[in-house]
């Protein structure tokens, strides 16, 4: 029982480190599902913003844990 | 079921590629770090049952692919891909993301002497001493605790390359073989060093892997996500939107190695 239980937490662990970059993660992804189709962009630039808005979250985390640990 | 590759379109061989690539350098770090504890085990309480104990985990595993494999592999990708809402690609892709954004993250701030780097040798050590002080009463012929420490650590790690395996193969029709013998042939390939050399992979350059792998997982994850909602790339022809792959992985790759000596610098300040 209890390797299974170390099991859980290290595949829960694969995704979720540092709770807040997570949760941005999924926060921009729930927006880009939701809002990027209907923004009215010109239709081939919804990809790359779906990567721009990924590539700030990363920036802002690395950032940000630089900062703390100064 | 879609295990052949012989229906991929040309486009699809990018995804195949990166795909085969991904898993190995993944399922790569995940077996180094297995090895290791494995040799400690092994080199401080005998080899038969830490041995028995990994080939257990392994078999077990390989039930678990072969038992999720096959249902996941029948799956009609191709066809739900016409759906405006493709869910699977967008639940797969997301998990993807958190989870090659997250090596990502974590290989930059290693790169960046933010944090320590991963010491396979350092393990090996402290392991090997707390296996020794673990011995006080002798070893008995079949060793339940060696046998259970390498069923523990083949687990996990194998859990990891189970999963990283499975998500690479609901991505795509045709993708579960590929993806599946890229972990395999990383599993053959430590497991032929470990019994060669008998000492743990230090040099294996695990950091450089994870940044690899980080950013070949999040330029995959980025374009299942915006192929699951419907996103559109700008790529001259539409059909060959798999050719966006290359291109998210050098702005990643790229947007990396600046971050780097950026954190660098401010670390310095």
């Amino acid at each position: 029982m209890r390797w299974l239980k170390s099991v859980a937490r290290e595949v829960f662990g694969l995704f979720v480190e540092d709770g807040s970059f997570a949760a941005a993660i999924l926060a921009w992804l729930l927006l880009a599902e939701v809002a990027l189709p209907r923004a009215g962009l010109y239709k081939r630039a919804a990809g790359p913003v779906l990567f721009a808005g990924l590539a700030a979250i990363l920036v802002v985390s690395v950032l940000r844990y630089g900062r703390r640990r100064r | 079921m879609h295990f052949g590759i012989a229906e991929i379109e040309p486009a699809g061989l990018t995804r195949l590629g990166t795909t085969v690539v991904s898993s190995f350098l993944a399922s790569l770090v995940e077996c180094v770090e297995a090895l290791t504890v494995v040799l400690a085990v092994g080199s401080v309480r005998g080899w038969r049952s830490v041995l028995a104990g990994a080939a257990t985990a392994l078999a077990l595993l390989a039930g678990i692919v072969a038992a999720l494999g096959p249902a996941l592999a029948r799956i009609p990708l191709r066809r739900l891909a016409a759906v405006p809402f493709h869910g699977l690609q967008l639940v797969v892709g997301s998990l993807v993301l958190l989870f090659g954004l997250r090596w990502l993250r974590k290989a930059i701030l290693r790169a960046a002497g933010l944090i320590p780097l991963h010491d396979e040798q350092a393990i090996f050590k402290k392991n090997a001493a707390a296996l020794r002080a673990a011995d006080a009463d002798g070893i008995a012929r079949w060793d339940k605790f060696a046998f259970s420490a390498a069923f523990n650590i083949t687990m996990l790690e194998g859990t990891e390359v189970v999963f990283i395996v499975l998500a690479f193969g609901a991505s795509g029709a045709g993708l579960l073989l590929p993806a599946s013998l890229g972990a395999v042939a990383a599993l053959l390939v430590v497991a032929a060093l470990g019994v060669v050399l008998h000492r743990p992979l230090a040099r294996v350059p695990e950091n450089t892997l994870k940044f690899l792998v980080g950013v070949l997982l999040a330029a995959l994850g980025t374009f299942w996500v915006g192929e699951g909602a419907g996103l559109a790339w700008p790529i001259p022809a539409p059909d060959s939107a798999d050719l966006a792959i290359p291109f998210l992985v050098a702005a990643y790759l790229g947007l990396a190695l600046l971050l780097v000596p950026i954190c660098r610098s401010r670390r310095a300040n």
